[in-house]
């Protein structure tokens, strides 16, 4: 297993070697202009001194040489100097700068995701323990009329978008009912009991819409998984051996329908970083997803670079991590 | 154990079908009763529906009593019925290569009724599980616990498939065709291990079949079933050397005799019944060569024609004459 894990990790660097030049050519293509949103009294000779002062126009193959010099060694030996191991001279390694704050992006990166695991990491765990006993209860019973509930709710979930379901809840909870704020409050500080239940007010509403989306889709996969192991042979043999129903289900069936479900699991774990772009925005949690849309606004190509590359790394990650899992949970599976 | 008018059916989208239709057999300490019929004849669903190990629905035990140890099988709730699964009544099914569950050790596997029934605690059961193995001829066996079914070749997993069902010193063995799956050597090695076993341990066994040839060779008494009905039911002797019914004949004929020369396999013309309605005339009576008027128009009832010997049907094959008159 380790063997194969170093091997996988190995290849994983060609791999993302590409990706991170694809994302760079295709924001060097893409249209925009860091100076753009400046105010228009700016004369153009200033504009295009600000311009060089950023580095924009540079010849893209130095362009993205010093992108990867930042990201692989100067943003890792400053880490280590912040950990109090300083290695050569600090201040000749420029740090990846934000075009539009001027400021060290990784920095940027590190204030955001507190939020989005908190929010968008919560509303996944949440959706998990929701789904799978959903799943396991709805194919157990199949075609009952808590699996008709079911299957009409995660349809539902599944398919009116969290751009909906969130305006919704703001519009009922917060405009009508008054109960939650619309806005999330990053500058909250939970020091006190009225504080974390303020905490908990501004998370409920988009950790909801998440979860139930994230629910919907884990429980069909849930439940697709049980259904194909309920009518296989050994449940009958576990029957036989008169174990009770309970035994049946939560040891012989679960365990060989997690294997599936975990692996979709794994594999969704980096869109928590990224897939709730759209739902940190409708309630403004100043999260990654967030920075990444301020990001392409502003053509701010330092941070949507970096932070793009992120995610890529993330999906990579977690596909091994999703690989290993599956191995683990199989007995059937080997991978040396 | 006593069976009595079993009737198990199946609703299904295209209709009932009516998959045992009143069987009735006993079953006593120590004797090995073979049940024989072709694919879809109610040999397996009938022995599934004594324990409700049938998904239930679509099948329904529609009527039936099955007496064993002076109680109702039938009439148990789940609970105690459970305590029959396993403990007193053990099962080997068709394909070892699905009923074990291929996430779990065998080690797991066979413990699991082990502490259920017997209140071992785990080191017992441990102990017991190697005994079991070394029972069942698998060698090596404290350390096989730990192996997972797909390390097992599937004579070996037969073996541990056997293991668990006579884990708890089960009184019946109920064996669902458990050689079909096997090459032919590993057949014959798993109908000797039975054999052997029968002789050590003394419980009852029901083995399904569709080989008579396997069936001679071991059992005491045959039910011949066709159609969801027992056909013919006698020791094996006489069942041989005699038999009664139309089908039996026709069974026994599609063995290829020895030193024959016979190059073409013999079977039987037609194809088995359609179950989807009530049987109103003999299952039989389209495949029967001496089917007469009555055939079609009642079905015959078990009878017994002499001590250990029913038949189910109209004619008397041996007077070549119908067995009643009217």
């Amino acid at each position: 297993m380790l063997n194969y894990t170093l091997r996988r990790l190995l290849f994983a660097i060609p791999t993302l070697l590409v990706i991170s030049f694809i994302i760079f050519l295709i924001l060097d293509l893409a249209p925009g202009d860091p100076t753009g949103s400046l105010p228009l009294t700016i004369p153009a000779e200033v504009r295009a001194k600000i311009r060089e002062a950023l580095g924009v126009g540079e010849p893209i193959h130095i362009a993205y040489v010093k992108w990867l010099r930042g990201f692989f060694i100067y943003e890792p030996l400053h880490w280590l100097d912040q950990m109090g191991l300083v290695i050569g001279d600090p201040s000749s390694r420029p740090r990846i700068i934000s075009f539009a704050t001027r400021g060290p992006v990784v920095d940027l990166l590190m204030e955001r995701i507190p939020q989005t695991l908190w929010v968008v990491g919560l509303s996944y765990v949440v959706g998990i323990l929701i789904a799978i006993p959903i799943g396991v209860i709805s194919a157990y019973k199949q075609y009952s009329w808590f699996d008709q509930f079911g299957t009409f709710i995660s349809m539902v979930g599944f398919s009116v978008p969290t751009f909906f379901t969130g305006l919704l809840m703001i519009v009922i909870f917060s405009v009508q009912l008054g109960w939650f704020p619309s806005v999330y409050d990053t500058t909250l500080e939970v020091n006190s009991l009225g504080t974390f239940w303020l905490q908990v007010k501004q998370m409920i509403m988009p950790v909801t819409v998440l979860a139930l989306f994230n629910a919907a889709q884990i429980s069909r996969f849930m439940r697709a998984s049980m259904l194909d192991n309920l009518t296989q042979d050994y449940v009958r043999t576990a029957r036989a051996k008169g174990m009770s129903e309970k035994v049946v289900v939560l040891t012989h069936v679960l365990r060989n329908s997690l294997i599936p479900v975990v692996t979709v699991i794994a594999l969704g774990i980096p869109t928590i970083f990224g897939g709730a772009i759209i739902t940190e925005q409708i309630f403004r949690v100043n999260g990654l997803g967030q920075l990444l849309i301020i990001g392409i606004q502003g053509s701010d190509f330092p941070l949507v670079q970096t932070l793009t590359f992120l995610f890529a790394i993330l999906i990579v990650l977690f596909n091994l991590i999703a690989d290993i899992v599956y191995g683990m949970l199989d007995p059937r599976i080997r991978y040396d | 154990m006593d069976v009595t008018d079993l009737k198990t059916v199946f609703h299904t989208q295209d209709g009932v079908v009516h998959a045992v239709n009143g069987i009735s057999f006993h079953l006593e300490e120590g004797e090995l009763l073979s049940v024989v019929g072709e694919s879809g004849s109610g040999k397996s669903v009938t022995m599934m529906s004594l324990l409700k190990l049938l998904p239930i629905p679509p099948a329904e035990i529609a009527s039936g009593k099955v007496m064993f140890d002076g109680k109702d099988l039938l009439q148990m709730d789940l609970e105690e019925l459970r305590k029959i699964r396993g403990g007193q009544i053990g099962f080997i099914f068709q394909d070892p290569m699905t009923s074990l569950n291929p996430v779990f050790n065998v080690g797991f596997q066979i413990m699991e009724p082990l502490i259920e029934h017997m209140g071992l605690d785990k080191k017992q059961a441990r102990a017991r599980a190697v005994e079991l193995l070394e029972l069942v001829g698998i060698p090596g066996a404290s350390d096989r616990l730990n192996d997972f079914p797909h390390q097992f070749s599937g004579g070996m997993r037969q073996r541990v498939m056997i293991a668990i069902a006579l884990a708890c010193d089960p009184k019946i063995l109920i064996a669902d065709e458990p050689t079909t799956a096997l090459d032919v050597t590993i057949q014959a090695q798993i109908i000797e291990l039975i054999k052997e076993l029968r002789k050590k341990l003394g419980m009852a066994i029901v083995w399904i079949t569709h080989d008579l040839g396997v069936a001679a060779g071991i059992s005491d008494r045959l039910l011949v079933m066709y159609g969801g009905f027992v056909v013919e039911h006698a020791k094996v002797g006489d069942l041989y050397k005699r038999p009664l019914h139309p089908y039996t004949r026709a069974l026994l004929n599609t063995l290829p005799a020895e030193g024959s020369g016979e190059t073409r396999l013999r079977s039987i013309k037609g194809s088995p019944p359609n179950i989807g309605a009530e049987p109103k005339s003999c299952p039989f009576a389209p495949r029967c060569d001496y089917a007469f008027e009555r055939c079609h128009k009642e079905n015959p009832l078990l009878e017994r024609i002499e001590g250990v010997h029913d038949v189910a049907c109209w004619w008397d094959v041996e007077k070549e004459a119908p067995r009643h008159d009217g």
